[in-house]
């Protein structure tokens, strides 16, 4: 039972117990105006447990219960085949496709502004003003306008969405490994300089493995908010596909259920994927010889 | 009579920093010759310009007056050569690569072939005691090790000129005293010319050939010692009436350019 202790099974366990009780009090609470409206309206004799029942079993509840959430997920994912429109493993993976796009097109644009910023000067000085700026401008705003620009010129589907994501999650790259190639010691960028190594080789073997500790911590806020931009992305686009589109159809219809589930069905994918960045960081640090 | 080369001649360098706080006077006037074979200590206190003395040989500050040139080039030049092994106050290890990786290091940047990266490393590492540790990463030795491991990196490539910065200011005064024996033994078996910067009198007296006292403020050579010990030397030699008079002498020397007003 040692793994018990040391795990943080205990104290995970605890927070989900304590929010679950908090959310059971919130439903009623927050249901309650309109089933006590309704049960004015149509004369029918109520009470306290009464009330309580109701308000956890609501077709449109304006706070669902955890288990509504829970058995709406468990029919949307395992109830449907996974290519049909109502299943939730289709929708996902909609989004989770056009996330990983996304995220490795912001990686790829968020390193090379960063190589470039830290060996040429002029970038330093021309670039990073304009990456603080464009993430001033508000994603929602920008959103509908590359998914209209894009469908003019006829590029539709995964890739307007994934360049959403990308244009989010290349800054905390670009501003990460800015730091990370510049935190050298001075001491082994001295070294490279007596062994009058290039800027390349300086670049592989000191600055690059310098900066992985820096490159691991944006990629797990990159991974997060690409997941985002996706979903955000997913709004303007007529609400086809993906959970972007199950939150849009949801608030259409009132289906508060179909929402939470989506927004579960989100945050278990983003747990998921900034749990394997922490799987494959921990890993180059065991090959980076890091003590354990 | 050995035939001396002139390794560094150093005329009249100065060197001036700009700081936020106005310039400082790093180094004054500074005249100094050292020909192959020598092992030359620059003692003083800190601040004395030692460090900065040697980072000029180097090429890694640029002096801002005078004329030096090493190997009858200019630092840079000698530099762009790979004329010299540097080794660093801290062992500057890189933390990812093993004991190994460490010593290849500057074999896969100069662009030697694999197994003679192999055949070098395994050889400078029996020059520091060192061989089975090849797969060890630097955290798991010693600050004694790591340090040895650092002045066997600058050994790889083989470089006639040896410029080491306080390799020895960090460790206890026993791990001192082996490396300083096990240093000079190195020493005798190469034939490399060292400039060696130290603080510690008795570390200057039993490795040079030549010592150099210097003071701060200007950074300026006061005095430079022949040695008078024999050239095998032993730690035991320490207690003997000369080695206690070329300590003296050192010592009066760094009285004499240390002023507190």
């Amino acid at each position: 039972m040692n793994w018990l202790r040391t795990s943080s099974f205990f104290s995970i366990a605890a927070v989900l117990a304590f929010t679950t009780v908090i959310w059971y009090g919130a439903a009623v609470y927050l249901n309650s105006d309109v089933l006590i409206d309704k049960y004015d309206r149509k004369k029918i004799e109520w009470n306290f447990s009464k009330l309580v029942e109701d308000s956890w079993a609501m077709k449109r509840p304006v706070m669902p219960a955890p288990h509504q959430i829970m058995l709406d997920m468990k029919k949307s994912i395992f109830g449907y085949k996974i290519s049909s429109k109502r299943s939730l493993v289709y929708h996902g993976w909609v989004t989770i496709s056009s996330t990983l796009v996304g995220f490795a097109m912001g990686a790829v644009l968020g390193i090379l502004l960063a190589v470039g910023i830290v060996h040429v000067s002029t970038l330093n000085k021309s670039v990073l003003p304009w990456i603080i700026a464009s993430q001033t401008i508000p994603i929602l705003a920008i959103a509908p306008m590359v998914i209209v620009v894009l469908g003019a010129i006829g590029v539709t589907g995964l890739l307007p969405k994934a360049i959403i994501s990308a244009y989010l999650c290349f800054f905390p790259i670009a501003i990460g490994m800015v730091k990370g190639l510049r935190s050298p010691d001075p001491m082994h960028l001295d070294l490279m300089k007596t062994y009058n190594a290039s800027k390349s080789q300086t670049f592989y073997k000191l600055r690059w493995p310098t900066s992985t500790p820096f490159l691991f911590a944006s990629f797990k806020v990159s991974i997060a908010i690409s997941l985002v931009g996706a979903i955000v992305g997913e709004l303007p686009a007529g609400a086809r596909a993906g959970l972007g589109a199950r939150l849009l159809t949801g608030s259409y219809y009132g289906q508060t259920v179909q929402i939470w589930s989506a927004l579960f069905v989100a945050s278990i994918i983003a747990g998921s994927f900034v749990y394997l960045m922490t799987v494959m960081e921990n890993r180059v640090q065991k090959r980076m010889g890091v003590q354990a | 009579m050995k035939e001396s080369v002139r390794v560094v001649e150093a005329r009249k360098v100065d060197l001036v920093f700009q700081t936020s706080d106005g310039p400082v006077h790093a180094l004054s006037e500074i005249d100094l010759e050292i020909n192959k074979g020598d092992f030359i200590s620059l003692i003083g206190p800190s601040g004395c310009g030692k460090t900065t003395l040697l980072r000029v040989i180097a090429d890694l500050e640029k002096p801002t007056g005078g004329d030096i040139q090493v190997n009858e080039m200019t630092p840079e030049e000698a530099r762009l050569q790979r004329a010299y092994g540097y080794v660093f106050q801290a062992p500057a290890l890189y933390p990812w690569r093993t004991v190994e990786g460490n010593l290849k290091l500057p074999l896969e940047i100069m662009g030697i072939d694999k197994t003679e990266q192999a055949r070098r490393s395994k050889e400078v590492l029996e020059m520091v005691d060192l061989s089975g540790f090849e797969k060890k990463f630097p955290w798991q030795l010693s600050g004694g090790m790591q340090q040895r491991v650092s002045i066997a990196r600058a050994l790889t490539f083989n470089p006639d000129l040896m410029l080491m910065d306080e390799p020895f200011g960090a460790l206890d005064e026993i791990v001192r005293d082996q490396l300083n024996e096990h240093f000079h033994r190195l020493w005798e078996e190469t034939q490399k010319t060292v400039v060696f910067v130290t603080h510690s009198i008795p570390e200057a007296a039993y490795l040079s050939t030549k010592i150099v006292v210097m003071s701060p403020r200007p950074g300026k050579i006061i005095d430079i010692i022949e040695s008078t010990l024999p050239e095998k030397r032993t730690l035991d030699m320490r207690d003997t009436p000369e080695f206690l008079a070329l300590s003296h002498r050192i010592r009066e020397g760094l009285r004499a350019g240390h002023s507190y007003d």
